[in-house]
């Protein structure tokens, strides 16, 4: 057991009770939380800074609000409610589209249908705090649904995949795609089941993923093969999660883009205690990089200097085979067939 | 930096609170294990006399300085008696005082004593006595006495043992045969000496004191010598001329005074009955601490009235309990649900007894989750959801209370004293992680909620630790540095290396 956590260290593996203690707490002041645990003001704050967002429709903050939901959505199709302190994507319904035959019924992003008064008490849940960390009253968001853009079609089941990156003093340090998978419920949280890819950071290409701790290699639906997709617009994506650090005042920072078919990448939301799993889809530890950040860190850079140092310092060589299945795996399917 | 302030405040609490422990642990004896016993002697004095006519005073001596034990206790027992007690020459006396009485009358003086090593009580330094008053032809022969003694001796100690060595010889010189002529009993052999060592100008007096032992109904109080060397009081065999004192040897009074007097009446008989108990090394220490005066036990626990510190017994335990918890969450890394609640469910436990607890807790969860998804399809508001779960929750309690009972489990009833609101936030969060992550999630989190609680309950049901922490409490301080110094831990959590395994493969 010594014997692992020797090697974890020698890999520069990050743990959670160091992540917490030296960089959380020492990095990420209390007060600047709401900044990032409000999502309202996060989409506000992103707005001033000039970055893009998905845009808001409307926000519910009271009970007697919640009928208001018909007149917010209009007569858009599709939509995304969330809860403004919500957690790990706890409380998200993402609505896809409509019923033809009745327009009070929606379509969910799993193809099942939720009428307008199961959306209410939904939203009601939500206000009453029913997602926010702390049991508080909260705010339901109302807000653009990303069309995703067809490049991870195949890698993901249903849902939004989006792009968590990590930022540590203004530099991004490590990224990963998350891809939501049937298990996962459509959502691109790793806590849930969904697939996480790391991706490297200089061309933005994806590595191999993580699915509950395991590297795997292809999209456990789809079957897919994760490694070798190129992100678009990857510059843009560094930059702007470098920006984050700007907005939010946060040293340890997750910052989540969503690429849309027709808007590019969007923030969609940051975060002020990043998970750890991003370093086994990254097959590396955090900690190295953190040094590196450490030793060469320019207080004064812009975002797009500390993104560019980013993809010079942080570049990983694609692994070389990505499948190693067993030959009697082989064997066995071979037989089936 | 931090890491520094860190490390000296909790080697700072560490070092107060385990300074404070050794010193009541090794000088104020307190005990470390409960029910740790120690010998004490109740010895009870009865006197019987004949009433007179009139009024009636009696008097009996009583123990004022007993080197090598200490007085837990003592009172008088004595109906329509008037008692007091003074300090006289010889040491303290017990009076009773009545107008009027008639018969035979009965009093009982009564004391508890416990060894005490430490109860050296030093007695004055005497003056060197006059020389006694002695009529011819006595004084001649105390004359000789002296003489042919000192002669033969170096000291007042050495002079002791020599004269009692002569005094007890089976052959005895004709001027010591002369001098013990009268003294047919020890009480007036030891008396004798006593004036023969005056006359050498040696202070000297008769002790007398029970040889303490299990049960003794009639103890007799046996006389012994005792002189002052010029530093410090000796004491000496009267029958063998050796410095010694018999083993547990309390003395009850010094001096050449009848150990009991009576006015106004007659008869008067005393009796010794001695009674081994064995005490509470507790107790023991305390009467210690108080004699000593000693500020760490004055405001300790053991003020408190009992029922409040029944109630502390169990709180301090909380410390232990989270510590548990801390450990599993932060070096271990179980999920649980709530900060505090394993250790809240660990302290039901204490009543309900760890298997019933369990069951009895599973079965109340497992019952409020399927109400509470049952009214989650009335799409009440949040509060009132709660509530109303919380309502389910105490009618569930009841009913298996009521069931129980009906069966014969009496252990049912326990479930009573499951905190509901608890009870209720547990329900209502694992519903919650149940629809949003998964059955597994919510099971996960449920299971380790009752491994931290279980384990907690194990170390907080410890009786030793909770007489430990019960009567140390500034160990509660070592508690706090071990957290702290956890506070701080950067390492990998064991769950971690499992989670994070395929990164050390490489």
């Amino acid at each position: 057991m010594i014997g692992i956590a020797r090697k974890l260290r020698a890999a520069g593996v990050l743990g959670l009770n160091e992540r917490n203690a030296e960089y959380i707490a020492r990095l990420n002041p209390r007060r600047l939380y709401p900044r990032v645990d409000d999502k309202t003001m996060t989409k506000r704050l992103a707005l001033e800074a000039g970055m893009a967002v998905p845009e808001l429709y409307g926000t519910i903050s009271h009970q007697a609000d919640v009928r208001r939901i018909g007149e917010i959505v209009g007569e858009r199709d599709s939509f995304v409610i969330k809860p403004a302190h919500g957690s790990g994507g706890d409380g998200i319904v993402v609505i896809t589209g409509r019923s033809r035959r009745k327009r009070d019924c929606y379509r969910q992003a799993s193809g099942l249908l939720i009428t307008e008064s199961e959306l209410r008490h939904h939203i009601s849940n939500i206000v009453g705090g029913q997602y926010s960390l702390s049991g508080n009253p909260d705010t339901a968001l109302v807000e653009y649904c990303v069309q995703f853009d067809p490049l991870f079609a195949d890698v993901s089941y249903q849902g939004v995949p989006d792009i968590r990156v990590i930022v540590y003093r203004g530099y991004p340090l490590m990224a990963m795609v998350r891809l939501p998978t049937r298990n996962s419920g459509g959502k691109a949280n790793l806590h849930q089941g969904a697939v996480g890819a790391g991706v490297d950071l200089r061309t933005g290409t994806t590595l191999t993923g993580v699915l509950h701790n395991d590297v795997v290699d292809e999209h456990p639906d789809t079957g897919a093969l994760f490694a070798g997709l190129r992100i678009p617009h990857w510059g843009f994506i560094l930059e702007s999660a470098a920006r984050g650090y700007e907005v939010t005042g946060l040293g340890y920072l997750g910052v989540d883009i969503v690429i849309d078919r027709y808007l590019g990448p969007l923030i969609l939301e940051m975060n002020a205690r990043p998970g750890l799993s991003i370093q086994i889809a990254n097959g590396g530890g955090l900690a190295h990089r953190i040094r590196r950040i450490d030793a060469i860190r320019d207080a004064g850079a812009t975002p797009p200097e500390r993104a560019e140092v980013a993809r010079v310092e942080f570049t990983v060589e694609l692994p070389a085979a990505p499948t190693e299945l067993e030959p009697a795996d082989y064997w066995v399917a071979d037989d089936r067939r | 930096m931090t890491m520094r302030y860190v490390y000296i405040l909790a080697s700072v609490l560490a070092a107060i609170g385990v300074t404070i422990f050794v010193y009541k642990w090794q000088a104020l004896g307190f005990p470390l294990t409960a029910g740790q016993q120690k010998p004490a002697w109740t010895i009870e004095t009865s006197l019987r006399f004949d009433a007179g006519p009139g009024s009636i005073k009696v008097n009996l001596q009583i123990p004022a300085l007993t080197p090598g034990f200490g007085t837990l206790d003592q009172y008088s027992l004595s109906r329509n008696y008037g008692f007091s007690v003074n300090y006289g020459g010889g040491g303290r006396e017990a009076q009773w005082t009545v107008r009027r009485a008639s018969g035979p009358q009965t009093l009982y003086y009564r004391i508890v004593v416990y060894e005490d090593p430490d109860a050296d009580l030093s007695d004055t330094t005497p003056p060197f006595p006059l020389p006694p008053v002695i009529d011819e032809p006595l004084k001649t022969a105390v004359e000789v006495i002296v003489d042919d003694v000192r002669a033969q001796s170096a000291d007042p100690a050495s002079f002791t043992s020599t004269l009692l060595r002569q005094a007890n010889d089976s052959s005895p010189e004709p001027s010591v045969e002369l001098l013990l002529a009268d003294a047919d009993t020890p009480v007036k052999f030891v008396d004798t000496m006593t004036t023969v060592l005056a006359a050498a100008r040696i202070p000297a007096r008769m002790i007398r004191g029970l040889e303490l032992q299990d049960q003794t109904r009639r103890a007799e109080l046996i006389p012994w010598l005792e002189i002052h060397d010029g530093v410090r009081w000796r004491y000496f065999d009267p029958q063998t001329g050796e410095e010694s004192l018999p083993e547990r040897f309390l003395i009850w009074f010094r001096g050449n005074d009848p150990l009991a007097r009576v006015e106004g009446g007659s008869n008067i008989v005393v009796n010794f009955a001695v009674q081994q108990s064995l005490l509470d090394s507790m107790t023991i220490a305390e009467q210690r601490a108080a004699a000593r005066q000693s500020m760490l036990v004055e405001f300790s626990l053991f003020g408190l009235p009992i029922q409040t510190q029944a109630v502390y017994s169990v709180l301090l335990m909380i410390p232990i309990g989270a510590l548990i918890m801390v450990l599993m969450r932060n070096v271990v890394g179980i999920d649980a649900f709530g900060t505090f609640m394993p250790v809240l469910i660990a302290l039901s436990f204490r009543e309900t007894r760890l298997l019933w607890g369990v069951i009895l807790f599973t079965l109340l969860v497992a019952l409020g989750l399927s109400i509470r998804f049952l009214l989650e399809r009335l799409r009440l508001l949040l509060v009132p959801r709660l509530t109303a779960v919380l309502i389910v929750v105490v009618i569930l309690m009841l009913l298996i209370s009521v069931v129980a009972h009906k069966l014969g489990l009496e252990t049912g009833l326990s479930v009573a004293l499951f905190p509901m609101v608890i009870i209720a936030m547990t329900i209502e969060r694992m519903s919650v992680v149940w629809e949003e992550r998964g059955a597994a999630d919510a099971i996960r989190g449920g299971t380790g909620s009752m491994i931290i609680a279980v384990l907690a309950y194990l170390a907080m049901g410890m009786d030793w630790l909770e007489h430990i922490v019960f009567t140390f409490p500034e160990l509660l301080l070592v508690v706090l540095a071990a957290v702290m110094l956890i506070g701080r831990y950067t390492g990998y959590r064991l769950t971690e290396l499992r989670r994070f395994k395929v990164l050390a493969a490489e």
